[in-house]
């Protein structure tokens, strides 16, 4: 169901090497764990327009990856019974919350990635065309608060400054992985897609009076491994709390 | 009590149309529903709770998007009912800050925890179907925000409703240890339920002023009786059964009778000394208290940018 050599297609840059289910797979898992670590804020929100409001982005990734999942197979077996090692999702979606400014730097890189997706993918005639047409504007919303909210914080207190700084920093390392070529997803040019990321992530930073942090020494080792299972720590324990009732009730249906 | 002041307003009363923000009132009707807004308000808030503490672990992809979705509705109607009371001329900040200091309450059912996935069935069910029973009348309260703030929300409501028996009718047939989860939960919930509706009759000291002046439109022991009138024949219906021994059809009466409930630990928790009433409260204060320099922040940047429209990234 899940073929483990998908992931190792991916670092051949440009080819659409991989199948179709391959990178429905990466999208969908992508999408599932972002709405998860999002759904994590409900009742902890700083305001109460912000559990609306992250409560709708965990909704409409939710969607999203539930429309790739099934494009795969069956949507909760692919959720609820894969072991860590199984998942194709960026390590950016996984990063544990942290404060707010951690959670709004990590879905600015994100929405910027996948808007960009999904102007590519709703131009061409692929079989990701007629989801992205949807989730386009969708992600645009998404984009949308992220940027708010990077200027309101960038640009707000000295203190709220520091901290999303200090997020902004602490998650580049991640961003990498973002542009590198999804097995099976053809048609899209990667090379567009990270000079675009750079100059609308750049811009909002600058923006936000933010120092845009120097690109990871492609030389060593950089985070960047989730599109071939290798995953960071707190992704096993997600998956525990996320999965364990279904797998407790072997067979049942809910 | 003010006679002649106040002539127009019990006329409106009267004739039952609505009191509207820019009406004159008297101060305790304003009083009566701030109170009685922001306890509402606040009861949506602290009933993110209990729910979402199962969001992460629903047990498929579906409900899942179904729990969210309902978490999300009760923040909104959290926001539509602060600004409800906020047409009255209380501010959203300070009757938060009541809430954080224990001086103002939130609804007694919330300080329950949620044990099972089947809670979230059970709550969605009698938790929203006596929210339901006490607030569609409050669709005809004499004022007017507070009304159709809550035809919205019980619109909402109904669709939560349904969605929990839905989720529990599908534990009741499912596995055995499913349906067992389900009764367990129904167990648990039922009487806590009923206590939703407050205090019998006789020791309801606002329930005569609130009726008077058509805030409230029946007693609590009669909207009680009426939960329980609906509830019995859907719990039929999922195949679980209620645990009162002595509830049963009373012909004479045209309704069930059943057994007494517990008002010393409905007392208690009212108290404060519920399961889950310093944890929800603690989760409470800890969420406005860590998110204060994010509120400063925005604050501080609308400040700033007040004078020229703010600056949009590309």
């Amino acid at each position: 169901m899940v073929p483990e050599a998908a992931g190792a297609a991916g670092t051949t840059a440009g080819t659409a090497s991989g199948t179709t289910e391959d990178a429905a797979l990466a999208l969908g898992d992508d999408a599932l764990v972002l709405s998860h670590r999002l759904a994590e804020w409900a009742g902890h929100a700083p305001a109460l327009e912000e559990e609306v409001a992250l409560a709708n982005l965990a909704l409409d990734l939710l969607g999203q990856a539930r429309t790739l999942l099934t494009m795969v197979g069956d949507e909760d077996r692919l959720a609820f019974c894969r072991q860590e090692r199984a998942f194709r999702n960026v390590q950016l979606v996984e990063q544990p919350n942290g404060d707010f400014a951690h959670t709004i730097a990590r879905q600015l890189y994100f929405s910027t990635y996948q808007e960009l997706l999904w102007e590519q993918l709703a131009a061409g005639d692929g079989p990701f065309a007629p989801l992205a047409a949807k989730a386009g504007p969708e992600t645009a919303y998404h984009r949308d608060h992220a940027v708010t909210w990077t200027l309101r914080l960038g640009d707000g207190t000295r203190l709220s400054r520091e901290r999303m700084q200090r997020a902004v920093d602490a998650l580049w390392r991640y961003t990498g992985e973002l542009t590198r070529p999804v097995a099976g997803l053809a048609g899209v040019d990667w090379a567009a897609l990270a000079a675009g990321w750079a100059e609308r992530v750049g811009a909002t930073l600058r923006a936000a009076t933010l120092t845009v942090p120097e690109a990871p020494a492609r030389a060593v080792w950089s985070a960047g491994g989730g599109r071939q299972g290798i995953h960071t720590e707190p992704f096993g324990r997600l998956l525990a709390e996320m999965q364990h009732l279904h797998r407790s009730h072997p067979g049942a249906r809910w | 009590m003010h006679e002649g002041v106040y002539r127009e307003f019990e006329e409106t009363i009267a004739a039952g149309e609505r009191i509207e923000p820019r009406d004159a009132m008297p101060p305790e009707y304003r009083a009566t529903l701030i109170r009685q807004i922001a306890q509402h308000a606040h009861s949506e808030i602290i009933g993110m709770q209990p729910e979402a503490n199962w969001i992460t672990r629903a047990p498929s992809l579906r409900r899942k998007a179904i729990l969210i979705a309902k978490v999300q509705d009760e923040a909104g109607h959290g926001l539509y009912l602060y600004g409800a009371a906020e047409t009255l001329g209380a501010r959203r900040d300070e009757l938060l800050d009541r809430l954080h200091a224990g001086r103002q309450k939130y609804s007694s059912i919330f300080n329950y925890p949620t044990l099972t996935w089947a809670d979230v069935g059970a709550i969605g069910w009698l938790v929203d179907g006596a929210a339901i029973v006490n607030q569609v009348p409050l669709c005809r309260c004499s004022y007017g925000p507070y009304a159709r703030a809550m035809t919205r929300i019980c619109k909402e409501e109904s669709f939560h409703q349904r969605q929990g028996y839905e989720l529990l009718l599908a534990l009741s047939h499912g596995t055995e240890e499913q349906h067992e989860m389900a009764q367990d939960a129904v167990n648990r919930w039922w009487w806590p339920s009923l206590m939703m509706f407050g205090p019998p009759d006789g020791e309801s000291p606002r329930t005569e002023r609130s009726m008077a002046w058509k805030i409230k439109r029946h007693t609590n022991d009669e909207l009680r009786q009426r939960f329980v009138d609906i509830v019995v024949p859907q719990a039929a219906s999922l195949g679980l059964t209620l645990p009162d021994p002595l509830l049963r059809w009373n012909e004479e009466r045209g309704h069930h009778d059943f057994g007494p409930i517990d008002w010393a630990e409905f007392h208690a928790v009212l108290r404060g000394e519920g399961p889950c009433n310093a944890q929800r409260l603690g989760q409470r204060r800890r969420a406005h208290e860590e998110g204060a320099w994010v509120r400063e922040a925005a604050a501080a940047y609308a400040a700033r940018h007040a004078a020229r429209p703010a600056g949009r990234a590309a």
